[in-house]
């Protein structure tokens, strides 16, 4: 189980490669061996010395993917090069929507099982061992594969510090897809963008979120509004997403985002063990529950108990009455 | 207007209510008790039967493994409006890892003959979130994750698909399979009228045999992945609570201000 080579999904948006991709690299880099990574797009080439300077020595360019979406392409091109003993022997990818859906296909491809929700990972025997935060964060989980053949990762964002090693811009290798038949049929007709005004839910200083406390969906302006006067991004539990009352996207935990803003401000929140995953790393952690007992506050480094429906309409005046 | 077929695959898992536990010795999940309907699960679910009905008819067929031949979960999606079930039990199955999974749920999709799969992203016990994508390549379907719309028109669909800047709109050619996120559709709660008549829907219940797949590709030993170690995390210390008697607010900012926020 060699770990000589170690291959990462490098996503690409505006023009350069995601925050998470640059994580996992830094990681492979500190996993010894080669880094080398994958990309797709119109233009690859325009990322390398991105991807060069945190030390990938190859880009191994899918191409532009005429409109597919990524799975089906992506890892039919990884999956040649392992025929071809060309493969690394374990490949990271950031748990994106795409980066989700190409490990998925490539474990079929190459008759291989992925490991998931990873939020560490260590060399040990010759191979590596994933970590994995379960019951809410409580427990760490270790896993590792057995068996031959390339080892799949799909790995949380924020587990790894991205940091540069200031190597050369690197060398661009095109690996265009086989074809793959019907299964890649599935096609982008058109992109949507959704205005945001403050920052990215996972970038953001400050995240202010809000759970099933609200009462109803019309009490989460409260939430948008107290996100925006600190300059903060609006998150979710995912009690209110399943209720339909904010979209995925806005989602905090397990099934949602990892953050790890300065401050969490958890309002009406009673931290169930799925969202606690997705946030208890975050710097400072205020919480606003009326139960006492609500688990968030067994992480909150400053608790209200109270109602939020009183609390955040106080805390909103007295924020504008400052500004 | 043309009947469609739909499999939605569910998963039955413990009640998340309770405390969830390892198995001290295989370090799987405990799985024992009593097995209710994945929440997440319900969306598909609800819009398997809201597209079967703006189609003008077809059935939802559901698809499920478990190890022990548990049903209750099937039976509160069948009093849905779910026509049939299909679950594989098989002793053997326990400690099956995602990629296993798929290849049971597969085979026995293929049996279904569905125009549509629909599942949900991830289940909410495990949160693999890679069997649904794996079902489809092992089928050689397209496939579209993450959908927050769902619409067929004939003999395609056409989904919004969530991205990290909005959606995309994508069309796929029937049949496919298409992920679902929470929160999309309002399932319906079962009548009594329905909750009787699931009592009576078929549950066809196969064994990893009867799907021609061989033992060794289930179960623990099908896996080729184990749990190395199972530790406490850090934990995180508690801090200052304090209730609110109308000035909590003004602790927030304090605070807030100590941390250079305001």
């Amino acid at each position: 189980m060699s770990v000589d080579k170690i291959w990462v999904l490098a996503e690409v948006t505006d023009g350069a490669p995601i925050t998470t991709s640059l994580e996992l690299i830094t990681a492979a880099r500190s996993l010894g061996g080669t880094v080398e990574a994958v990309a797709y797009g119109d233009d690859t080439a325009s990322v390398a010395a991105a991807l060069g300077a945190y030390g990938v020595t190859t880009v191994h360019d899918v191409g532009d993917l005429a409109g597919s979406l990524p799975g089906v392409p992506v890892a039919a091109s990884i999956a040649a090069a392992v025929e071809a003993g060309n493969g690394p022997g374990a490949i990271l990818f950031p748990a994106t929507y795409d980066g989700r859906d190409i490990a998925g296909r490539l474990s079929v491809k190459l008759d291989r099982p992925v490991l998931t929700n990873v939020v560490d990972l260590t060399e040990a025997d010759g191979g590596l061992v994933s970590q994995h935060a379960i019951f809410g964060g409580t427990q760490v989980l270790s896993a590792r594969f057995t068996g031959e053949g390339p080892q799949i990762f799909v790995v949380r964002a924020k587990s790894f510090a991205a940091e540069p090693s200031g190597g050369a811009a690197a060398e661009v290798v095109a690996a265009p897809a086989p074809d793959t038949g019907a299964s890649n049929a599935a096609k982008i007709v058109s992109r949507h963008v959704e205005e945001r005004t403050g920052p990215k839910l996972d970038e953001a200083d400050v995240v202010v979120s809000g759970g099933r406390g609200l009462g109803d969906k019309d009490q989460y302006v409260l939430i948008e509004e107290l996100a925006t006067l600190l300059k903060g991004a609006p998150g979710a539990s995912r009690a209110i997403v399943d209720a339909g009352w904010v979209p995925y996207s806005h989602q905090v935990g397990q099934t949602g985002k990892t953050v790890k803003p300065t401050v969490y401000l958890a309002c009406g929140i009673s931290g169930a063990t799925q969202h606690m995953v997705g946030m208890k790393n975050s710097k400072n952690i205020v919480a606003i529950n009326k139960d006492q007992d609500a688990p968030i506050f067994s992480v909150a480094d400053l608790g209200i108990v109270g109602d939020v429906h009183k609390v955040l309409p106080q805390l909103i005046e007295a924020l504008k009455a400052r500004s | 207007m043309q009947a469609m077929n739909v499999v939605v695959c569910v998963k039955q898992i413990p009640d998340p209510a309770a405390p969830p536990a390892l198995d001290p010795g295989t370090k799987n999940l405990v799985r024992a008790g009593k097995l209710i309907l994945d929440d997440s699960d319900a969306y598909g679910v609800e819009m398997a039967l809201q597209l079967a009905d703006a189609a003008g008819g077809g059935e939802v067929t559901l698809v499920s493994m478990a190890p022990n031949g548990e049903t209750s979960g099937l039976r509160t999606a069948l009093a849905m409006g779910a026509a049939k079930a299909i679950l594989i039990s098989d002793e053997s199955l326990a400690g099956t890892d995602a990629l296993g999974t798929a290849k049971v749920l597969a085979a026995a999709i293929k049996r279904a003959e569905p125009d549509l799969i629909l599942a949900a992203t991830e289940s909410s016990d495990g949160y693999t979130g890679t069997t649904p994508v794996q079902v489809a390549e092992l089928l050689g379907l397209p496939s579209v994750t993450f959908a927050k719309k769902v619409e067929v028109n004939g003999d395609s669909v056409k989904v919004e698909r969530q991205t990290e800047a909005g959606y995309d709109e994508v069309e796929c050619p029937l049949p496919a399979l298409v992920t679902v996120t929470a929160g999309v559709v309002e399932p319906r709660y079962p009548s009594f009228k329905g909750i009787m008549a699931a009592k009576s829907k078929p549950v066809d219940t196969l064994t990893v045999a009867d799907l021609g797949i061989a033992a060794d590709q289930v179960g623990a030993v099908g896996a080729r992945q184990e749990v190395t170690d199972v530790a406490e995390a850090e934990a995180r210390s508690a801090g200052e609570i304090v209730t609110d008697e109308g000035e909590g607010y003004a602790r927030i900012i304090e605070f807030l201000e100590q941390l250079k926020v305001l």
